[in-house]
């Protein structure tokens, strides 16, 4: 058995993003997630790799499209505005179908915001964020050994899918600490790459591009995309699930609230409340049928998050129609505390959905 | 066994090490751990908190508002974490720095230690963080001196290996005085 | 029989989407000629812009990444970072260097990138159908300037082979014009001279062309080449304005 380390989450899926075979970062500086590239300046060049401080977002970006093209694995971290700049090349990436990891260790906004942890980039990663008819690959870490593993998986997905993969973390997860075993489960998988642009020797040439004009070219394009991401739905789904099967109630929250929500559900439970957990760790693909089936049968759903209530539209997409759907939010860097979220049980338990 | 305790007080007390001392030997007893530094804005001022959770069981929240323990290295870290120590919890309270009229709760353990003045007994001031976890481990019971001593080393930056031995004499002098239950 | 003139191998034998009289089929014909001496077209990607210059892989039978406007430069910072043994090249219209790409061209040209730059300076943004570009000349009337371009409205056109010489990380910066055999074959020179530049890793290379835009221009394709001539060259001056000859950047 490997050893753990207590280890930073950032710091986490740095070294995660190495063992992935990535080789390639370009990103620009924004708090709170800076630890990620002062690592890999430092890390990246032991493994015969290559570190650009990128002039912005935008061209960190495209410098990640330029090296994905290539066919290796590349990836850029920054955190809300810097996200934003981002997303014109991360509908490219999705409309070319080229793999990236973008990672956001969110910040409060809008606008510059602050820097105390929050989740208000729920919307912005899983619903699109750029323009077009296009879906990321969604991941939420809730440990530092998930800050980890699922920069891992992130890579994996990426290349699986051709698409790009976001890493969504609030500051909190970014920042705190964890033993953490900084060795991957299972070997990493590199799948060929028969698209990359390597110059066209011995073969035909090739084209990554997004630009459709023809007639119903664009159509026939979008059509294909969403069987892509129809297949992601069906096979990639994770989430993690806890306590449900005598469950009154159903919390479901995603990173530092399922923390949390984890502590007030042990302190609920010996009060006699029967709580449960829902927490997906995949935002997109999102846990739809999980959510349909549990609240099916416990009536009652918390949904707590970091912002003013994002997630909580899917809930309730997903959720069976007679479950009461209660949400407690803390936006712009309020925190939900253990007895908080207890508190917010026990009036989610004593009737009334809003 | 769950136990969260918050370390607060100024840059330079050494509250870092002292909780990375903490966390490591929890972490080689085999229990879970978490430690959240100062975060968000807090991080500019000055300021060092660390909130420290430690379980056998899976840890939920790495944030706590209610610690079984506070450890309060100054005035400033008194009035803002005392109001938050859980009833019947413990209040570590350095009392070179922090009045004892501050520690007025009666439903919790108030624990003042002369810190500083003990640490300079011992020939540096610098001492004052190791007489403070002394204390801690004295009372929170979840660690011993020798899970400490194990990885004091490993925690100890290179140009600071000299000090290890008067930090272990400091734990030992604070373990003393927690035992005693009183201040000097 | 011998042939004297044919289609190079690196140019599609395609119909081009240029209107009649533009000047980019000019360029494109001169960098697949070039592709073809220097033998480099089964090792060479090639990154548009968007504009005119898109369809770039439609006549190039060689890999090609379809860039966002501006971000070639950046984009091919990434590639070739990837696979340095590799020739690079983007291939920018002014709305796409001028205007939006201008960080990503400066950083890219600063940190000597080992990229070359194609650079077609026709004074309008053209696929959208003759606006006012950085590069459009003052007192020209585009449909965004139809009073013609004002400085003090709309500043100066920007020169950009100049201003990017003036960059340590420059190898080489050159402008030439498309318009008269003698300068063909003048850009002709600089186009090799930029690959090389690249193949013996000297650094950032960019050839800005002046070119013609006779449909926004809204003149015939003889007069805009006259016009080129008369009102673009004395304003953007043809010449090297930077010129590595050895690795002494080191």
């Amino acid at each position: 058995m490997t050893e753990k380390k207590l280890t930073k989450g950032n710091i986490a899926l740095a070294e995660g993003a190495i063992q992935a075979g990535c080789r390639f970062y370009f990103g620009y500086p924004i708090t709170p997630q800076n630890d990620i590239p002062e690592y890999l300046a430092r890390n990246l060049p032991k493994h015969g790799g290559t570190f650009i401080p990128a002039e912005s977002e935008i061209a960190s970006i495209n410098m990640v499209m330029g090296a994905s093209a290539s066919g290796k694995r590349a990836m850029t971290s920054s955190s809300g505005p810097g996200i934003s700049l981002m997303q014109e090349g991360i509908s490219y990436l999705a409309g070319s179908e080229m793999p990236a990891v973008i990672v956001n260790i969110m910040r409060c906004g809008p606008g510059l915001g602050g820097i105390a942890p929050t989740q208000g980039d729920y919307n912005q990663a899983v619903h699109g964020g750029g323009h077009g008819d296009y879906r990321n690959i969604v991941l939420a870490p809730g440990s530092v050994q998930e800050m980890f593993d699922l920069t891992i998986k992130a890579f994996e997905l990426a290349d699986r899918y051709r698409n790009p993969a976001m890493i969504i973390a609030d500051a909190m997860i970014g920042q705190f600490q964890e033993p953490c075993r900084l060795t991957p489960e299972r070997p990493v998988e590199f799948p060929e790459k028969s698209w990359a642009l390597t110059g066209r020797r011995g073969r035909d040439p090739r084209l990554l591009k997004s630009l459709y004009l023809g007639d119903y070219e664009q159509e026939e394009h979008n059509l294909f995309l969403k069987q892509k991401y129809d297949e992601i739905q069906e096979n990639e789904v994770m989430v993690e699930m806890q306590n449900l099967d005598d469950a009154e109630l159903i919390i479901i929250a995603f990173g530092t609230p399922a923390r949390v929500a984890k502590t007030a559900i042990s302190l609920a439970r010996e009060e006699g409340l029967r709580v449960g957990l829902i927490r997906p760790i995949t935002l997109f693909p999102f846990p739809v049928n999980e959510i349909y089936e549990h609240s099916a049968r416990a009536k009652n759903i918390l949904v707590v998050e970091m912002n003013t209530g994002q997630m909580v539209r899917d809930v309730r997409i997903a959720a069976h129609k007679d479950a009461a759907i209660h949400f407690y939010g803390r936006p712009g860097g309020g925190f939900p505390f253990p007895d908080d979220v207890l508190g917010e049980i026990k009036k989610a338990l004593g009737g009334g959905a809003r | 066994m769950y136990y969260d305790v918050i370390m607060a007080g100024f840059g330079g007390q050494g509250i870092q090490m002292i909780s990375q001392i903490v966390a490591l030997a929890a972490i080689r007893k085999g229990l879970n751990v978490t430690y959240l530094p100062s975060y968000g804005v807090e991080k500019r001022g000055g300021r060092t908190n660390v909130t420290l959770v430690i379980a056998d069981e899976e840890i939920g929240s790495m944030v706590s508002n209610h610690p079984k323990c506070v450890i309060a290295m100054d005035t400033i870290a008194v009035d803002k974490y005392k109001a938050q120590v859980a009833p019947k919890g413990l209040l570590i309270a350095n009392a070179s720095l922090v009045p004892l009229a501050m520690l007025d709760r009666s439903d919790i353990v108030p624990l003042p230690l002369r810190c500083n003045d003990e640490a300079l007994a011992l020939g540096s001031a610098k001492l004052s963080n190791m007489i403070a976890l002394g204390a801690f481990l004295q009372r929170s019971e979840i660690l011993g001196f020798g899970d400490v001593e194990a990885v004091i080393d490993e925690v100890t930056p290179e140009r600071l290996k000299k000090t290890i031995p008067a930090n272990l004499e400091a734990i030992r002098r604070g373990i003393e005085i927690a035992a005693n239950g009183s201040v000097r | 029989m011998n042939a004297i003139f044919k289609r190079p191998d690196s140019l599609k034998d395609t119909i081009t989407h240029f209107c009649p009289g533009c000047t980019h089929g000019i360029a494109h014909r001169l960098i697949a000629e070039t592709m073809d001496e220097l033998g480099i077209a089964d090792r060479t990607i090639g990154i548009p812009g968007v504009g005119c210059c898109v369809f770039l892989y439609n006549y190039f039978p060689i890999d090609v990444l379809e860039a966002p406007h501006g971000r070639a430069p950046a984009c091919a910072t990434g590639m070739k970072r990837a696979q340095p043994d590799k020739i690079i090249f983007a291939y920018q219209g002014d709305g796409d260097m001028a205007a939006i790409g201008t960080s990503e061209i400066i950083h890219a040209a600063n940190r000597g990138e080992n990229i070359t730059v194609f650079f077609i300076n026709n004074s309008v943004y053209g696929m959208t159908g003759g606006q006012m570009a950085p590069t459009t000349l003052l007192g020209q009337q585009t449909t965004t300037s139809p009073y013609g371009r004002d400085f003090k409205s709309e500043g100066y056109p920007i020169k950009m082979a100049e201003m990017l010489a003036t960059l340590e990380g420059v190898a080489y910066s050159t402008r030439v014009a498309l318009h008269s055999p003698k300068h063909v074959n003048q850009a002709k020179k600089a186009i090799r001279k930029a690959f090389e530049m690249q193949i013996n890793e000297m650094g950032f290379s960019v050839v800005e062309m002046l070119s013609t835009c006779n449909t926004n221009w809204r003149v015939s394709p003889l007069e805009a080449l006259k016009m080129l001539e008369r009102e673009m060259i004395p304003y953007y001056p043809l010449g090297v304005f930077k010129e590595r000859t050895g690795k002494d950047f080191l």
